[in-house]
């Protein structure tokens, strides 16, 4: 395949200790593809969700770091050894109990790493997970954070400007409320302005390249129809049509020109917060919420990979793709188009699946990890 | 806290010590063992210093920086350059610009950053007294050296359009000085390289 840049990294051993439901687990695992196998609650996402947290924020379950310590133990334990063209590397996070607070601590190669962003040398991730499988019908929110989470495995600077952002936009808010000085509610519009902006730029240059890199690489017979994506809001509108100064003048006057309107409503209504991500069905040229389960089940699967071949492509460095309960959800043809996409991506791909048979067709290709009872056994593949 | 090994006195010298910044309950006893160790060496004359300290100390009333005179020896310097002001939110921020060195001038302590969220407002901060300053007809340029944060750059952003009436330039630390980063943790070559390459707003 033309994507194919050589092996990315991976993952050759994972070692976890009062991780959510493991007490400890040494997992030493060899191809590009590893199956997951065990019950529903056997620890199968708490697995893969440890690998998650060497991305930017909290992990594929958004949890607090608090909470993914075992039940009675002080704090957590993942490391990775991660191997690529650039050699042999070891990452670490755990949390602490220091004093009253827990510290969450992060290393490379045995020295302390300055902060989690710092991971992002070694290992980019990309995930798809259960609770998107409503990502379409449901919620313009969930599809934001699922965009942010696209830009920012391209765009380490996103998630800071995102949240910066919601900072001025709840300053803003606050102003409103309190009646507070005209000049100090100029100052924060300027400010959320800038900041809106940039949000929006990051955004639409990345579905832009995404949207395009889907159209180059569509393929009419591959059971995974092609999306064409877009964003529709006011601000992406503003974004698209104009340059940055002229977007933040005028994204700035909105603001101003809304300051009753969303003083009345208690929040502000016009700028990336209330943006959406568009995705129609390529083929049959509808929107995607309008598709069949299992049609809206494929996009996005297709989606998730082809984000994975952007990230390689921008970023050099080939993710490592989860896939919780992804397979189960799938007709056999295009389970096993699946495999043969996932066998082609550069990245090491994780899977989880609570039958074995499910992975047939993976056979001689993939580990096959039995998972349950607080182990996790390589089965002969 | 654990039950002391040492005396009252000596445990009142250790939780003082461990409130300072950068000192913990175990780095203060560590600290404190150093100075009872070093009675004659150390501990008296660092008495005898604070007493001093404590005796003399006076926040400026020009600028709003900690020092033994008023004005401060940053405002009573006749060498430095009267026609710049360094606008920072705290005395450590000027105590790092200073030792950076890039520039001779003077500042003007803002004594926090605009903050809604926090429950900071305008009159909370010294900003009367800085356009007070900048009316004088010396001062032609306000560098605003506040962090690159959302409450630092709305800071900024309403200090410009205070001082937007008078006959001075407003400008800004150049970019790259790190989101959230605080100007006292920088290094001194990205400050000088931050101030040399400030941008007018
Ligand atoms: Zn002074």
């Amino acid at each position: 395949m033309t994507d194919d840049t050589g092996a990315g990294p991976r993952v050759t051993r994972l070692l976890l200790q009062d991780f959510r439901s493991w007490a400890t687990l040494d997992l030493a695992p060899r191809a590009a593809v590893v199956a997951l196998v065990g019950e529903n609650g056997a620890g199968k996402t708490n697995l893969i969700e440890a690998i998650s947290l060497f991305a930017p924020g909290r992990g594929l379950r958004r949890a607090d770091f608090a909470a993914m310590a075992r039940h009675g133990a002080p704090g957590f334990t993942v490391s990775l050894t991660i191997e690529g063209v650039y050699g042999s590397h070891r990452l670490g996070t755990a949390t602490t109990r220091a004093g009253e607070g827990r510290t969450r601590i992060c290393r490379i190669d045995g020295a302390p790493a300055s902060s989690p962003a710092a991971f992002g040398e070694h290992v980019r991730l990309v995930w798809l997970t259960p609770d998107l499988d409503a990502l379409f019908r449901g919620p313009a929110g969930d599809r934001r954070r699922f965009l942010d989470r696209l830009v920012l495995a391209v765009d380490a600077e996103h998630g800071a400007r995102v949240s910066a952002l919601e900072r001025a936009l709840r300053t803003r808010n606050r102003l409103l409320e309190e009646d507070g000085e005209p000049r100090w509610l100029d100052a924060v519009e300027r400010e959320a302005a800038e900041l809106g902006v940039a949000v929006a730029a990051a955004r639409r240059e990345t579905v832009g390249r995404l949207d395009g890199l889907v159209a180059e690489t569509q393929d009419p017979a591959s059971p995974f129809p092609f999306a064409r994506l877009g964003l529709e809001g006011e601000i992406d509108d503003l974004v698209a049509s104009l340059p940055a100064v002229d977007a933040e003048d005028r994204y700035r006057a909105l603001l101003r020109e809304g300051r009753g309107r969303d003083r009345a409503a208690g929040r502000t209504l016009t700028g990336p917060q209330a943006s959406d991500l568009a995705v129609r069905h390529g083929p049959k040229d509808i929107p995607a919420h309008l598709a069949s389960t299992g049609e809206q089940k494929a996009l996005l699967v297709g989606l998730v990979l082809a984000h994975a071949r952007l990230v390689a492509t921008m970023t050099g460095i080939a993710p490592l793709v989860l896939l919780d309960e992804v397979a189960a959800h799938l007709d056999p043809r295009r389970r096993a188009a699946l495999y043969d996409e996932l066998l082609r991506l550069a990245g090491q791909v994780w899977l989880t699946g609570a039958d074995r048979g499910l992975f047939d067709e993976l056979a001689n290709r993939a580990d096959i990890v039995a998972v349950g009872d607080g182990r996790a056994t390589p089965l002969g593949a | 806290m654990a039950r002391g090994v040492a005396g009252p006195e000596i445990e009142r010298l250790i939780q003082l010590l461990a409130r300072l910044p950068g000192l913990g309950p175990r780095s203060a006893r560590r600290a404190s063992l150093a100075l009872l160790q070093k009675r004659e060496g150390l501990l008296v004359p660092l008495a005898e210093a604070m007493r001093v300290a404590a005796e003399r100390v006076v926040v400026c009333s020009t600028c709003g920086n900690v020092d033994t005179s008023d004005p401060c020896a940053v405002c009573a310097d006749p060498s430095r350059d009267p026609s710049i002001l360094v606008v920072v939110e705290d005395v450590s921020d000027l105590w790092a610009l200073e030792r950076a060195g890039a520039l001779h001038v003077r500042y003007h302590v803002l004594g926090g950053v605009l903050s809604a969220l926090d429950g900071i407002g305008p009159e909370q901060l010294d900003i009367a007294g800085l356009i007070a300053r900048a009316q004088d007809p010396a001062v032609r340029e306000v560098i605003v050296a506040l962090p690159a944060t959302v409450d630092g750059q709305t800071t900024a952003h309403y200090l410009t359009e205070a001082l937007a009436e008078l006959p001075v330039s407003v400008t800004r630390l150049a970019h790259g000085v790190p989101v959230g980063g605080e100007l006292d943790y920088l290094d001194e070559g990205t400050l000088s390289a931050a101030l040399k390459r400030r941008t007018a707003v």
